[in-house]
């Protein structure tokens, strides 16, 4: 099968891990790769099992987008991997997929992905109205507004967060383990300068 | 040109409504009584899980898990448990493997001893419901029993188990798996034949084969189509691979079949339970690398070597090496995924958790087109919708 897969244009680094492979592709060429991923008879990536994102702020391309596929008469899972910039958008697959609907725009609503024609690409698990994109590194972990049922106003209302201690993020990790095993004054024993 | 006036009413079902399992809110469009679109609004039980995932460390990940589905909790730090051994690189003992197959199938049977009377309590049977909870109460002891939780156990841990089964749970978990079939068989007797059942559940909400993996529906919604998939048996994992048992699939799809294959997968789940506790040896139930798992409370009595893992365990955590996983369990529901990456620290950089109810959920605008209004009842329960893990 990893043969079969190196052979399709646009697709890198392919790895394989028990049952599980793991890919990289070009985001341009994404609808027809998962059209040949499902057709290929060899290949046969019927079910998509999962959409989602990881958010690395510092690097260019912002978000890794992961598509996992698993192929039910072939018994495999596949990872697939591309790299997205922050304002980019990318073509949606609810045309091969029909069960990519609620996971882009899970996507869409945690990371503010944009998928181009996603036939309702509205906001699914956060507040109606709700601003910001609560999985990226730089949304805050307590949010940005809190609600409660206000008596005078018999209603709820929405307040910016007020926290009674600081947000607090210890960091306990061991300065020692994983260090560079360095002395001061000791690069020439490395050959360093 | 003849003009037709579309008489449709819309309506909004939930978020507060017994049969929509939690807090499901659904806007229906109805033409008379029959359902023209059902749109569901989810997320009203979001908490952010992924999000408090990634800080924390790996160990104190895994009670979040209990909380996704809190109908079964054990299966799905299952998952977690696994992907993060995977990235580890460890291999946990033969004896946890079986514990956890045991307790995996124990919580398979709690959750199917809760969806089937759910499910029969919203189209008309209140009895079932009064005779599983007492049965379900019997096997939340043998949850407690080894966890000291009934629910929120945080039992499988990477690397093993928490603790040992305490003493003589073999010979009562025997004990206790001699009568629950006799229990099934009269919840059956209830049921299975019953008249209003049948009417309200055969035919109703049928999903083909191609649409059920199309939609990436897993777990009793998949086999009630006819897909012989099961993960335990495809994809092995832990003491599954030692263990014999049938894959029960339905015919059609319908309400009826999922209702039929969650009863023979409790029947599987007891002949499952019984070979492990055939098979289960003495001997230790989680790897022995203390930096990994805490050391025994009375070696930190003694030497200071255990005491400062100890506090190191529990402070900063496990260092896990940079990758990612996905690694996934057959929880009650269906195919449970953790999607893993990390960056070598002690916290998760990115937990995604595929839940199967989410896209079970999805389909229900499908399932439910064409048919009444009070069907719409019958198909949430069949799905077994939990909200803990669909809005995460």
């Amino acid at each position: 099968m990893i043969k079969i897969l190196t052979k399709i244009d646009g697709i890198n680094n392919v790895l394989e891990n028990n049952n599980l492979f793991e890919i990289e592709f070009e985001k341009n060429n994404i609808i027809k790769i998962f059209n040949e991923f499902r057709d290929n008879t060899e290949l046969n990536f019927n079910q998509l099992l999962d959409i989602t994102a990881v958010d690395y702020p510092s690097r260019e391309f912002r978000f890794d987008l992961i598509y996992i596929l698993q192929s039910l008469t072939k018994n495999k899972k596949i990872i697939l991997k591309t790299f997205i910039k922050e304002n980019e958008n990318i073509e949606s697959i609810t045309n091969i997929h029909k069960s990519a609907d609620w996971y882009e725009r899970e996507c869409y609503d945690l990371f503010g992905i944009e998928f181009i024609n996603h036939p309702d690409l509205r906001r699914i698990m956060t507040d109606y109205n709700f601003e910001g994109y609560p999985l990226r590194k730089d949304f805050p972990l307590t949010g940005h507004t809190e609600v409660r049922y206000d008596d005078l106003e018999k209603k709820v209302i929405y307040e910016p967060v007020k926290l009674t201690q600081e947000f607090r993020n210890f960091d306990s990790e061991s300065p020692w383990e994983g260090m560079e095993n360095k002395l001061f004054g000791d690069e020439k024993s490395t050959g360093e300068n | 040109m003849k003009e037709v006036e579309l008489n449709t009413t819309t309506i909004n079902f939930g978020p507060q409504h017994p049969a929509a399992h939690g807090v499901l809110r659904l806007v229906v469009e109805l033409e008379g009584e029959v359902v023209q679109r059902a749109e569901p609004h989810i997320g009203l039980l979001h908490r952010g899980t992924e999000k408090l995932i990634e800080y924390k460390t790996y160990l104190q990940a895994v009670p979040y898990f209990d909380r996704l589905d809190y109908v079964s909790p054990m299966c799905q730090e299952h998952a977690f448990a696994l992907a993060t051994e995977n990235l580890l690189g460890i291999n946990v003992p033969e004896r946890a493997k079986y514990i956890r197959v045991i307790f995996a199938e124990i919580t398979r049977i709690l959750n199917h001893l809760l969806n089937i009377p759910a499910y029969a309590a919203d189209i008309g049977a209140v009895t079932p419901f009064l005779w599983c909870f007492e049965e379900r109460e019997k096997l939340l002891e043998f949850h407690e029993a080894v966890s000291g939780a009934r629910f929120h156990a945080a039992y499988f841990r990477p690397g093993g188990v928490h603790q040992d089964m305490p003493e003589g749970m073999e010979g009562k978990l025997f004990d206790h798996f001699k009568t629950l079939p006799k229990f099934i068989d009269d919840l059956e007797s209830l049921l299975t034949n019953n008249r209003i059942l049948r009417q309200r559940s055969v035919d109703i909400g049928i999903i083909s084969k191609s649409e059920a993996i199309e939609w990436g529906c897993s777990g009793p919604v998949l086999r009630s189509a006819g897909v012989a998939w099961d993960l335990r048996r495809s994809q092995p994992y832990d003491a599954y691979d030692q263990v014999d048992f049938e894959v029960p699939v339905g015919k059609k799809g319908d309400c009826f079949d999922r209702y039929l294959v969650r009863i023979e997968e409790m029947r599987q789940s007891i002949s499952i339970i019984n070979q492990c506790l055939n098979k289960i040896k003495p001997g230790p139930i989680s790897i022995e690398d203390n930096k990994i798992t805490p050391p025994k409370r009375n070696q930190m009595k003694k030497s200071m070597e255990a005491l400062i893992h100890h506090f190191k365990l529990f402070t900063e955590g496990y260092r896990v090496p940079a990758g990612q996983v996905y690694s996934a369990v057959e929880a009650p529901k269906g195919e449970f995924g953790v999607y893993l990456v990390s960056d070598g620290s002690s916290k998760p950089y990115r937990c995604k958790i595929r839940a199967p109810g989410f896209a079970h959920l999805q389909t229900l605008d499908h399932l439910s087109k064409g048919h009444l209004m009070a069907d719409i009842a019958a198909i949430l329960g069949s799905l077994d919708i939990v909200f803990g893990e669909i809005d995460r």
